[in-house]
């Protein structure tokens, strides 16, 4: 019997290709030698934040040798009709009355630096800039609305005909939390402060089209996390059929998050450029265009109030925060919604209540970033347990158990919606247990003895934990379909997009599981709507558990009529059959075996033969004469089909610890230790969910100490380039991230599994503010951390003004 | 108006093309649009990611930094030509497939020239010394941690290597490693496959 390779650390198929430089990316597309067919897209982008565009002259782009189409959004009309509207949005919710997207290209006005405002096709993208670099803007400049306190003033709205700058006002109860914190016998509150960042996939986003007329239809590449979401929206606003257009996403160089919002204005003017043009256009984003056009997160502004008991117990919890969404909302109150709901982590408090204003800046748009609302929402959770236990004098450790969910109190209903209009319910999960794992690992009990003799040389170090809950694999459903094909070889097709994940392998691993066929048989292919039409997307750590519960199941449905063929051919009961290997034989007779490759041929009845195989399954070899072919319920062929659509998210959970010193002098802040304990349910494939977590710490350690974008009050993005933006090279990463595992198996999917994507980075800036606090304390009495991401020369600071 | 064009002649992994570019042609752009090179990928168009880094005459340069019309002449090596004669990985390469060093990939190709030259100049590194190596290139995705060890690893497997799989210093390349001279008229040499 084959080992089953669930839970396997199974190598990528997928790197095959990556390693030999043989990955196809979106700027690789069309780039056969000496082809020159394709055109290249440019766009001109608005440098002011907030202006009126007084009027646009193209004339000397005209004259640019090389130039085939200049476009502003006059001229978007007589292309589209549809394209002269509004982009989507995608996510609406009742609570956001003041929601607006964007136009394609600008309409009369501009709210960010960046906003698209003209389009350049030329045969080159040099000749593109250089015609972009021709066109004559003229600006009415209107006053700038930059950051959450600019915003809640109101001295200048973003959008005239929205009041406060206020997108939404949302607030979720759970009993009356001012009363209990009122009535608490300790009460605290805090104000918290967190940053912007941004996704930054090393490759930007990029979209190639081509219309071939005469099979009329649109072929699309695009770099996107959602290939349905763009199709569709192509289809709309093209005013195309939808089978008129196939979105194949290829390989992507990283997501995150920012690659699923769609369709970005390219990806729809790219379609219509290659339309109108008759000839294929591609458009790649540089990394200036990816700093300041597409999407950032994480900004807020907290506001805590808490109740608590001697033991630490919180009777009451109180939280308003102020989110900026910067200049549109395309993607409704996704990541607030997240924010409230996920604060509370794996704590359960007596009354909790939530309030959020969604505000309009004139700055780049904010949707989900890894993590998506989370860091910000543990950031706030977990700088009031540490406030707690700093007011009584306990270990954070013993607060954070004193509010735990117990493992018998699953499932648990916290009673409030959570992001996918479904119940905020965990499913299953033990923190007490993997609050042990993790104090073990970092060493915690021994770590005060350890600070003494640190401080005995002089040197300061410190300690901090932060610990989440994290809802993963919200729907609405993800499908698979597993064709065997008559060689034996099982092909896979997944209708969500990969970035990263090992999604070939660790589905490949399900199928070869369940239908019994060898790896290297199996070919999984993702993000291609011809392949499979109907998907949602990769994002909410949601691939492994919707897509892999689908494949899981297509590849059982795949694996029924397997049995149900062979068994009618090798005259035997199906329960008495097994395939190992490819290959069905009747347990303890293994002379009575038929291969897959065979079984698929006789599922398909055939009048004409093309091969020695497909000669089996012709009308005067195969069926019985007095019944159809095939049969009413059935149908040809050796497929399986299906989908995985659950009640609701599962909630993984893990706990980070970091061990840090701070220089006395400098204030430079070094990593001595990361421990990591994370529950994703049954893991897959245990090497790239380690992966998962090594990259989301590093992004998280970027979010805690380096990362930021540096607006200025006119809205100009100060640091929008790798030498401005601090991303962490190695030597800002631990040398070694210590990791252990629990599980504690989804019951709402077949295989019990929880997402691993995005865990990695959400409690890392509680764990840091903890941390440097527990250092900084040995020498100040108040060592309050209250905004990330933290730099040294923002901590020497604090220092100056806490002595 | 249009541009003047110049007359130039790349030899990229063994095989010499000759390219008709701006004199602002960039090396990255000239690899990736004018000979379908598209395993060196462009991440930041201003020298800070890595991910565009070549091996000129065996030493690691940003593709995107260099102009096409000046290394005229000079012997490039890209990722496509890290791959051996047989089509089996390099060490570098099978470091990183056995180490999970890559996820999706974008950064790998300026990783592993990076590491082809580093692992030539120091065959055996220390553990600080494979962290320093790879201490130029940004990676969004692995946070690092397998890729050091891929570094290690890939030393190792150089070490253990038949002798004419060994990296060359640059200078005169051996076969399998950086690039296939005996391969110099070969289109398949490009990587592009079928």
């Amino acid at each position: 019997m084959t080992t089953k390779l669930m839970g396997q650390p199974v190598q990528r198929v997928e790197d095959q290709r990556f390693l030999r430089g043989q990955g196809r990316y979106t700027d690789d597309v069309l780039t056969a030698p000496g082809d020159d067919v394709v055109l290249h897209a440019a766009v001109l982008r608005s440098p002011h934040a907030h202006a009126r565009i007084v009027d646009i002259d193209v004339s000397e782009v005209l004259d640019v040798e090389g130039v085939h189409a200049v476009w502003t959004y006059e001229d978007l009309e007589g292309l589209s009709p549809a394209m002269a509207q509004p982009l989507p949005l995608l996510i609406p919710h009742p609570a956001l009355t003041q929601g607006r997207t964007q136009y394609a290209l600008a309409k009369d006005e501009v709210n960010y630096v960046g906003e698209a405002v003209a389009l350049v096709v030329a045969t080159d993208r040099y000749i593109a800039e250089d015609a972009v670099g021709l066109i004559r803007v003229d600006y009415d400049i209107l006053p700038a609305v930059v950051g959450i306190e600019a915003a809640r003033e109101a001295r200048h709205l973003v959008h005239d005909d929205v009041p406060g700058n206020l997108g939404a006002r949302l607030v979720q109860e759970v009993g009356d939390a001012p009363a209990a914190v009122a009535a608490a016998p300790h009460r605290l509150a805090l104000d918290l402060t967190i940053e912007r960042s941004a996704c930054m996939p090393l490759e930007g986003r990029g979209t190639v089209a081509r219309w071939d007329p005469d099979t009329d239809r649109l072929q699309l590449w695009t770099s996107t996390q959602s290939s349905t979401g763009v199709r569709a929206a192509v289809a709309v606003k093209l005013g195309l059929a939808l089978g008129q257009v196939d979105v194949v996403t290829p390989d992507v160089g990283g997501g995150f998050g920012v690659k699923i919002v769609h369709p970005w204005p390219e990806e729809l003017l790219v379609p219509l450029a290659a339309r109108a043009l008759g000839r294929p256009v591609k458009f790649t984003e540089d990394r200036r265009e990816h700093f300041i056009s597409s999407a950032h997160e994480r900004g807020q502004v907290q506001h805590v109030e808490v109740g608590f008991d001697d033991e630490g117990r919180v009777l009451g919890l109180d939280v308003e925060f102020w989110h900026d969404h910067g200049a549109y909302t395309p993607y409704g109150l996704i990541v607030p919604i997240i924010t409230s709901t996920q604060l509370l982590g794996p704590y359960k408090p007596g009354a909790y209540r939530v309030a959020f204003e969604s505000l309009y800046t004139n700055t780049v748009i904010v949707t989900p970033y890894r993590g998506a609302g989370r860091p910000q929402g543990c950031f706030a959770m977990e700088r009031t347990m540490d406030a707690i236990a700093d007011y009584l004098g306990k270990d954070r450790t013993e607060v954070r158990a004193a509010n735990f969910i117990q493992p018998d109190e699953f499932p648990y209903d916290h009673q409030m919606v959570f992001q996918d209009g479904r119940p905020l319910v965990y499913d299953s999960g033990d923190y007490p247990a993997m609050l042990g794992k993790l104090k073990a690992l970092v060493g915690w009990d021994e770590f005060p003895a350890y600070q003494a003799e640190m401080a005995a040389q002089g040197r300061q170090v410190g300690i901090g934990l932060g610990c989440y809950v994290e809802g993963t694999g919200v729907g609405p459903y993800e499908g698979a379909h597993v064709h065997v094909e008559t060689s034996g070889k099982v092909k896979v097709a997944i209708g969500l997009t990969t970035q990263g994940q090992g999604h070939q392998t660790v589905f490949a691993q399900l199928v070869a599981d369940e239908l019994g066929v060898k790896f290297e048989d199996v070919e999984v292919v993702s993000g291609d709507t011809r392949r499979m039409p109907y998907a949602v997307g990769t994002f909410a750590s949601r691939a492994a558990v919707m897509s892999g519960s689908a494949v899981h199941l297509a590849a059982k449905r795949a694996k029924e009529k397997v049995l149900r063929i062979a068994a009618d051919a090798l005259e035997a009961d199906e329960a008495d059959l097994q395939i190992v290997d490819g290959v069905v034989s009747v347990k303890g007779a293994p002379d009575a075996s038929i291969d897959l490759g065979t079984v698929s041929v006789l599922s398909n009845p055939l009048r004409y033969a093309f091969d020695e195989a497909s000669k089996a399954a012709t009308q005067f070899t195969v069926g019985d004469p007095g019944k159809p072919p095939v049969a009413e319920d059935d149908e040809p062929g050796l497929e399986g089909k299906d989908f995985y659509s659950p009640d609701r998210a599962t909630f993984a959970s893990g706990m980070h610890a970091v061990i840090v010193e701070t220089d006395p002098q400098t204030a430079e802040i070094t990593i001595l230790k990361y421990a990591v304990v994370h529950d994703c349910g049954t893991v897959i494939n245990p090497m790239i969910v380690e992966g998962q977590i090594h990259g989301g710490v590093a992004q998280g350690i970027g979010g805690s100490l380096y990362e930021r974008m540096a607006y200025d009050s006119s809205g100009q993005l100060l640091n929008a380039s790798f030498m401005d933006f601090l991303m962490p090279y190695v030597t800002e990463v631990p040398d070694g991230i210590a990791i252990d595992h629990l599980e504690t198996p989804s019951p709402l999917n077949p295989l019990g599994i929880k997402g691993a994507g995005e865990a990695g980075v959400i409690p890392t800036a509680a764990a840091f503010a903890g941390a440097i606090e527990d250092a900084e304390r040995r020498t100040r009495s108040d060592a309050s951390i209250t905004a990330m991401p933290i730099s040294p020369s923002e901590l020497y600071t604090l220092r100056q003004d806490t002595p | 108006m249009a541009e003047e064009l110049h007359q130039i002649r790349l030899t990229v992994n063994g095989t010499a093309h000759d390219l008709r570019v701006p004199a602002r042609r960039l090396l990255s752009d000239a690899l990736r649009h004018d000979l379908a090179l598209t395993g060196t990928h462009v991440g930041c168009e201003h020298g800070v990611c890595g991910a565009c880094t070549v091996l000129l005459d065996g030493d690691p340069v940003r593709a995107c930094l260099v102009f096409a019309v000046s290394v005229q002449g000079q012997e490039i090596t890209t990722v496509e030509g890290l791959t051996r004669p047989d089509g089996a990985l390099g060490p570098v390469q099978q470091a990183f497939a056995e180490c999970h060093g890559l996820q999706c990939g974008f950064c790998t190709p300026g990783f592993l020239t990076t590491i082809t030259a580093g692992i030539r100049d120091n065959p055996e590194p220390t553990h600080d010394e494979a962290r320093e190596m790879i201490a130029g290139n940004l990676c969004r995705c692995t946070g690092y941690q397998n890729i050091v060890k891929a570094v290690e690893r890939a030393a190792v497997l150089a070490r253990e290597g038949v002798e004419g799989d060994r990296p060359g210093d640059g200078s005169e390349l051996e076969a399998g490693q950086l690039a296939g001279d005996d391969r110099a008229d070969d289109a398949a040499t490009t990587g592009l496959g079928a």
